[in-house]
């Protein structure tokens, strides 16, 4: 292996460790992966998770962190601990000096006039930001084959999907072309492609990290959170970019707790851990359940007590959140409409109205999947429906919150499957968006209670050697259980396999520039 | 629940701004049906007395000073404008007999 390889293969926080002790300089790091993205995410079998490098001013970034270490004295003793860690930002998340397409033809080209307070925070902190990472347009998706500009691959196979929406990110990750990533999380967004791609994802408590600046999907539901290789990388992000915002009215209060602590606690004994009884077994592949029933086993064995609970009204969590989510997303995307950014396309005949206008630009602006979700978001609410959509289905929020509350009375932490499958091949449900749908049937109970939750590598399922994700789940505003736990399950299950799971993902790049096979049309299917 | 069909999503589209081929309208009333389909049970989950959830973690009244904070310039709002004349986003005529 060579030096680069080993370079990009670091954690951030080994990384962090080695710049600080001038092994390695943050101009190395970001070099290296630069290279890597220029090997293997493009081309025709490419990962093709990134739609913007961001190399000059990266590369700019690190050089001035570098200036400052070597310069020594109070400057470099006040750089942040991932200063010079490179990363790479999904790109619903606005950013000057790059463009933000949220994976949306309307908004191609589009430069926004002002960063995103996550943003913000990672430039405070001097962290190179590597480029923008692909995603389902607007986030709605569970695949990333909803991208405007093509899917995203899978690392562990090309052939495919990389979860979704923010499959470019968790890619970027997975392929070593990152060692972080933002995400945003409205129904699984961070977790489940974190899941299919073996690498960690973290939706925290609803407010705890500011949404300015991150296009809004459903204002009620979305959360921005960290991607990472590793349990504590991602308590490190977390601590970036989290605590209140006074520009987002939703934002909490409350300080941020010590996360990358509680990564460090190192152990578990004594707590409970409740096993939902509705999120696993019948309707989840064999091989991921598997998995699961062995992280349960490695938790007993390290001390934790597990225990079974019940949440009766689950049944009817993915309906709601498939009312609410599109009720929400319909209203906020009323604003691409031609006038203000974006897209404008002029009607082929007839007269020249602004309304003739707005319905050309977003005939062709918007993909089939977000012009299901406007159509069924503006059903949803519309008058005579109301009540019976919308209104029952936050009514269902109410109960799935009872019932986390109920099971939170029982367990510290609750634990299932992040996905109830492993990667699916390329164009496989791009057809059936019930089918894609239910991808998310175990993340979304913790979008409509707004509780923190945190998917980790559980191994490989036996039937397709893909990985399989574990979920943990907390109560608001305690994020930080989660990464006890979850630091905890990772050395067990690091111990067990020898290493980190990714270590065994095949060679990327003779993958990439092997002979292109029958390529699964999932960009010709939209 | 009554069941969505093509007239629906004919008018639903004309609501919310899209042009839609007869193409597309068919296909997307057949979805639609499948996934609204997919969705009744919601309204029989609750009873009257469960109160409605709009946000996960409500939080009120949150204001701030009453003072001028960060402002874009004209040139700053205007970047990404598709049209703009005169420092104000241009568009076509807003009503039909223009």
């Amino acid at each position: 292996m060579t030096e680069t390889n080993e370079l990009i293969r670091l954690s951030a926080a080994a990384l962090a460790e080695k710049l600080a002790a001038g092994e390695v300089t943050s101009v190395e790091a970001t070099q290296a992966y630069l290279d890597r993205i220029a090997e293997v995410d493009g081309g025709e079998r490419g990962i093709n998770a990134f739609l913007h490098v961001n190399a000059e001013e990266a590369l700019a970034v690190a050089a001035e962190v570098d200036a400052i270490r070597a310069a020594g004295g109070a400057e470099a003793e006040a750089l942040h601990v991932l200063a010079g860690v490179p990363i790479a930002v999904k790109d619903l998340i606005v950013t000057i000096g790059q463009p933000t397409t949220a994976g949306s033809k309307i908004l191609e080209g589009w430069h926004s006039p002002y960063d995103a307070t996550v943003v913000e925070r990672l430039r405070a902190a001097k962290m190179p930001i590597l480029g923008k990472t692909n995603l389902d347009e607007f986030a709605m998706g569970s695949s990333t084959e909803h991208s405007a500009y093509g899917p995203t691959r899978n690392p562990w196979d090309l052939d495919r999907i990389p979860g979704g929406s923010g499959g470019g990110s968790a890619a970027a990750v997975a392929a070593f072309e990152a060692p972080l990533a933002l995400g945003t999380d409205t129904g699984g967004s961070i977790r489940q492609p974190g899941a299919v791609t073996g690498t960690v994802g973290v939706k925290p408590t609803y407010g705890s990290v500011s949404r300015y600046g991150a296009i809004a999907m459903a204002s009620s539901l979305d959360q921005i959170g960290p991607v990472s290789r590793t349990v504590l990388d991602s308590a490190l992000l977390h601590q970036v970019i989290g605590g209140h915002d006074p520009r987002d009215s939703t934002s909490l209060p409350d300080p941020l707790a010590d996360l990358v602590a509680a990564a460090k606690t190192g152990n578990v004994e004594g707590l409970r851990i409740g096993i939902i009884k509705e999120l696993h077994g019948e309707g989840y592949q064999a091989g991921v359940e598997n998995r699961f029933r062995d992280a349960l086993e490695l938790l007993k064995e390290a001390g934790a007590e597990i225990v079974e609970v019940s949440c009766p009204n689950f049944q009817y969590a993915l309906g709601a959140y498939y009312l609410i989510m599109p009720s929400e997303a319909s209203s906020n995307l009323a604003k691409f409409d031609g006038v203000r950014y974006g897209l404008r396309v002029l009607p082929e005949e007839g007269a020249m109205t602004i309304e003739r206008v707005m319905g050309a630009t977003r005939a062709a602006g918007f993909g089939d999947e977000v012009k299901r979700r406007i159509i069924l978001g503006t059903y949803a609410l519309s008058a005579g429906y109301y009540d019976a959509y919308y209104g029952s289905a936050q009514k269902v929020r109410t109960l799935v919150q009872r019932d986390f509350e109920a099971a939170f009375t029982v367990a510290d932490v609750l634990i299932s499957p992040t996905a109830p499958t492993t990667a699916f091949p390329l164009g496989e449900k791009l057809d059936d968006p019930l089918a894609m749908y239910l991808n998310d049937v175990a993340t979304i109970p913790a979008n409509l209670a707004g509780i923190p939750g945190l998917s980790l590598p559980g191994g490989l399922a036996d039937e397709d050697g893909l990985p399989v994700g574990i979920q943990l789940l907390a109560p608001a505003k305690e994020d930080a259980r989660l990464y006890r736990v979850g630091a905890v399950l990772e050395s067990l299950l690091e111990a067990k396999w020898g290493g980190p799971l990714l270590q065994s993902a095949p060679d990327l790049a003779a993958a990439v520039a092997g002979p292109v096979e029958t390529l699964v049309g999932s960009q010709e299917a939209k | 629940m009554a069941a969505i069909n093509r007239d629906d999503v004919a008018h639903l589209a004309r609501l919310a701004h899209i042009e839609m081929s007869a193409q597309e309208l068919d296909r997307m009333a057949g979805e639609l049906a499948v996934i609204v389909d997919s969705v009744k049970s919601v309204s029989q989950a609750a009873g009257d007395d469960v109160p409605a959830t709009s946000h996960p973690i409500p939080l009120r009244n949150v204001f701030r000073d009453d003072v001028v904070g960060h402002t874009f310039t004209a040139e700053q709002a205007l970047s990404g404008a598709p049209d703009s004349e005169d420092n104000r986003f241009k568009v076509p005529a807003i009503l039909d007999e223009a």
